[in-house]
């Protein structure tokens, strides 16, 4: 927010009567800033920033997490939670060659049909396919997971206050046993991080070397949970990288063709003033 | 005026034989060419402009978003995820217009704020005013129906919390909430009816700006003197002065613009819209989006179910008669020592009830939720109108470019004409 | 409009659009001025308007499942089989030996769009033809048995009445092309990929 203040209000300095409309233009965001935040702090807890590179404002994506990630979602989260909303096409993007999406696609049984006879079947993904579902529907899902429905994560970075990092407090914030005091109720478990503190899903990471990492990195649990929520970051926002490179562009332009519009407004204007 | 054509000015053979036929240039040239406007707009006087070019952006992204969108509630949240992930551009075309519903409200609530601090709304400008308030009503039903379309959990339950203030009606509310609804629940005829009336109706908003700008072109522009031009030395025409003067402020809004959209877009949204509709659980802490949240304040003030929703469309109806509640001859609050500040303190309360509306409904907030709806409408039902009486406002310049030329300082009569006849 | 407030602006229009009393060093630079920002808006405008255009061009996910597998273990000699591809029928033909030596024996100087039969075919038993009329887009007709076939064995569009022959060339009729042959290879002895 910081940045928007300061670069709004040197586009209008010296603009008569505009620092008002700066003013008032500006404390419906400030008190928008304050919705979102007040209800992250909801459960008392702040949320720990992680300092994600892709956080900062110009921020790219740190493609070995992306591909670390992958491989932690598709060994870890995926047995219980969809990202229905990804292909694995979109796997291109994170840096995989057309092979490996390929090879990755054909590894998981897709359902299609009805064939001929009017029958349902399963056949080997396609790069065009979606992420397969580990649940049929969400009723099975419940089913398998004592009732509690393991969320899709397709956006969970966006759907979330905090995003990112509540995802990685989340996933680093089990305490086992809970602080003194409290009572976990049965099939719950204590996290630091959860609004209300018990939450249904069972700490995913919960050794280091959970998963085995090809490219040598420390397979940590907070490596691992920053792994995946990079990958995460990335499937509710696979624009970003490209969205904030053309907005550099275009505010650029946008200030020059400013400028060039305020100097011909004062030639305009000097007959009057 | 021979055989009936147009009798028009202009040489270019083409443009010539159109305009004595339909005369849409000598109109053009007439209403935004040598418009005669009051010389001494400042920035405030953008607003209207602004607003202009933000419909015409909603309305050309909506209408590429309605190419790929589909309402029907198992599939309207995953087309707009699609939106945002295969349509070409589709992701830039979303936030635009997502985040342009954002800038539209803070465009209008300037400019609305900039009618009542100069006394816009005053007599001969009743109409004009009157006009606005409905495109803002308008704007509200278009932002909140429009809102709904992505059908994520606060779409859902803004939606049901919204359709359900019609229920306070007497006698007959369950029935309207049930003829909203199409249904028993907010449900797919109702997003489907939402997706039709949330096309539709920026093209009525259209309609009323354009009958917004008809009265405006009658009057005249008011100004921060709030005194009428006496005659030509007081006015400017429009083009290029005020064209090029709106363009600068074009280039500013739409850098503000672009910074939302390329690198905050989901600052002003909520996170709960991004989990699909789900009617079997409200979230925890349902909040309209930003532009809504002081009307939202008002009615949580209320403990009474009618009573708040009647407080809440009052807080909107009682700018329809505003031109009659301020009696005070004077316009522009520049020289209303009393009225100014009770205006400015108006505008903080107008923020209060917009950062209260966000918060929770209990213990502090509601207080101050009360104690600010108190102000809101004392100030338009009580001060206004006393201070019509009572008050003493300031002297008032002689003329604009008295004023204008060194703050009206004491020119000999006809002095102050004589520059603008060289310029 | 208010008569009060209506003369005088006239001229002060005039003045600055010719650059009034500033002499010609003023004028040429405001021009300049007004050239250069007058360009960069255009280029803005211009920019603007290529996401829009280009949102309407097929998505990602259009283009991903452009492809379509096959198979063709099924489909018995003489018979044919009509598969979607990017939301058009394909035929597929598992042609009769008397039909391939039909349409093998088609002299090149009686057809309209000449295409010798190996040029429209990857393997002789096998024709693979978008099902879409060169003339209007109609479908033809000729897959079913009970279908009408035309007067060359092929296929038959009954919007305007255009004949193709048994390589689905066009040989009587509107039509001024030959049936499309899309992409497609064989992934296997049993099995095609469109696309």
């Amino acid at each position: 927010m910081r940045v928007l203040t300061t670069g709004k209000a040197a586009m209008l300095n010296g603009l008569k009567g505009a620092a008002l409309a700066a003013a008032l233009a500006l404390s419906p965001l400030a008190l928008g800033l304050a919705v979102p935040a007040a209800q992250a702090a909801e459960g008392s807890v702040a949320i720990p920033d992680a300092r994600f590179q892709h956080d900062r404002m110009l921020g790219t994506f740190d493609r070995g997490a992306l591909q670390r990630g992958f491989q932690v979602y598709k060994e870890v989260c995926s047995a219980c939670h969809a990202a229905h909303l990804l292909s694995y096409r979109n796997l291109r993007d994170i840096g995989l060659s057309e092979a490996e999406v390929a090879a990755i696609a054909a590894s998981y049984q897709i359902p299609d049909g009805p064939n001929d006879n009017g029958e349902m079947f399963e056949r080997p993904g396609r790069a065009s396919d979606r992420f397969r579902r580990p649940f049929a529907n969400d009723a099975a899902a419940r089913a398998a997971n004592n009732g509690a429905l393991p969320p899709d994560l397709s956006v969970i970075a966006k759907a979330r206050p905090g995003g990112g990092n509540y995802i990685h407090a989340l996933l680093v914030g089990y305490e086992d046993p809970p602080p003194a005091g409290i009572t976990v109720m049965e099939g719950m478990h204590y996290n630091k991080y959860f609004p209300g503190h018990q939450i249904a899903m069972a700490p995913p990471l919960n050794s280091d070397g959970q998963v085995q990492y090809g490219d040598g990195t420390r397979a940590t649990v907070d490596q691992m949970a920053r792994d995946v929520t990079t990958f995460l970051a990335w499937a509710a926002e696979p624009e970003l990288e490209t969205r904030r490179a053309m907005g550099i562009r275009i505010i650029l332009f946008l200030i020059v063709l400013g400028g060039l519009t305020y100097a011909v407004k004062r030639k305009i204007w000097a007959d009057v003033h | 005026m021979a055989s009936g054509l147009h009798e028009s000015s202009f040489t270019n053979p083409v443009v010539r034989w159109i305009d004595q036929r339909m005369p849409v240039f000598t109109m053009m040239q007439k209403e935004y060419g040598t418009f005669p406007t009051p010389r001494n707009f400042n920035y405030f006087w953008n607003f209207g402009a602004l607003a202009m070019i933000n419909l015409m952006i909603m309305i050309a992204t909506g209408i590429f978003l309605a190419m790929n969108y589909t309402a029907h509630t198992s599939l309207a949240f995953d087309s707009v995820e699609r939106i945002m992930r295969d349509v070409n551009y589709g992701w830039l075309i979303r936030y635009v217009h997502m985040n342009g519903a954002s800038m539209f409200f803070i465009v209008v609530l300037i400019h609305v704020w900039r009618g009542m601090y100069y006394g816009s709304y005053k007599k001969p400008r009743e109409l004009l005013w009157i006009l606005g308030v409905v495109i803002f009503l308008l704007m509200m039903a278009t932002a909140f129906m429009g809102y709904v379309l992505p059908w994520g959990q606060m779409s859902f339950w803004g939606a049901t919390v919204i359709t359900n203030l019609f229920s306070a009606i007497p006698l007959v509310g369950n029935s309207i909430v049930t003829l909203l609804w199409g249904g028993f629940s907010v449900d797919n005829p109702t997003l489907n009816r939402f997706f039709s009336l949330h096309y539709l109706l920026p093209f009525v908003i259209t309609g009323v700006v354009f009958l917004h700008v008809a009265a405006l072109h009658i009057t005249g522009s008011n100004n921060p003197l709030g005194i009428e031009p006496k005659g030509p030395q007081d006015t400017l025409p429009f083009h290029p002065y005020y064209t090029i003067k709106d363009s600068v402020g074009i280039v500013v809004y739409l850098i503000v613009f672009a910074f939302l959209v390329f690198f905050t877009p989901n600052y002003l949204g909520h996170p709960d819209n991004y989990i699909p509709a789900n009617p079997l659980s409200t979230p925890a802490h349902i909040v309209p989006e930003w532009y809504f949240l002081p009307f939202y304040a008002i009615l949580r003030a209320v403990p009474n179910k009618l009573g708040g929703v009647l407080m809440m469309f009052g807080a909107i109806a009682v700018l329809f008669v505003l031109p009659w509640l301020d009696r005070s001859p004077v316009r522009s609050m520049r020289f209303r020592p009393i009225a100014k500040w009770l205006f400015l303190l108006w505008t903080v309360n107008f923020f209060v009830l917009m950062w209260a509306g966000g918060k929770p409904a209990e213990g502090l907030y509601v207080v101050i939720s009360r104690l600010s709806t108190a102000y809101y409408f004392a100030y338009f039902l009580v001060i206004l109108p006393l201070l019509g009486k009572i008050e003493r406002p300031l002297p008032l310049p002689e003329s604009i470019s008295r004023a204008v030329l060194r703050g009206g300082g004491p020119l000999p009569g006809g002095a102050a004409a004589k520059p603008m006849e060289k310029a | 409009m208010a008569e009060t407030l209506a003369p005088s602006s006239a001229p002060e229009l005039g003045q600055t659009q010719g650059g009034g009393d500033h002499g010609p060093d003023q004028g040429t630079k405001r021009d300049f001025l007004k050239l250069v920002a007058g360009s960069f808006a255009a280029v803005g405008v211009g920019a603007i308007v290529w996401p829009f255009i280009h949102s309407m061009n097929p998505a990602k996910d259009v283009l991903a499942l452009a492809s379509t597998d096959v198979p063709l273990g099924h489909i018995a000699e003489g018979q044919a089989v009509t598969v979607m591809w990017r939301g058009k029928p394909v035929f597929v033909r598992h042609r009769t030996g008397a039909e391939i030596t039909e349409a093998k024996a088609v002299p090149l100087g009686e057809l309209r769009d000449p295409q010798p039969d190996s040029a429209r075919v990857q393997r002789e038993p096998w024709l693979v033809v978008l099902g879409v009329c060169t003339h209007l887009g109609c479908v033809p007709l000729g897959q079913k048995p009970t279908d009408a076939r035309g007067d060359f064995g092929g296929w038959f569009c009954p919007c305007h009445g255009s004949h193709y022959d048994t390589s689905g060339r066009i040989r009587r009729g509107p039509a001024p092309a030959n049936l499309t042959v899309p992409e497609y290879n064989f992934t296997s002895d049993t099995q095609i990929r469109i696309g």
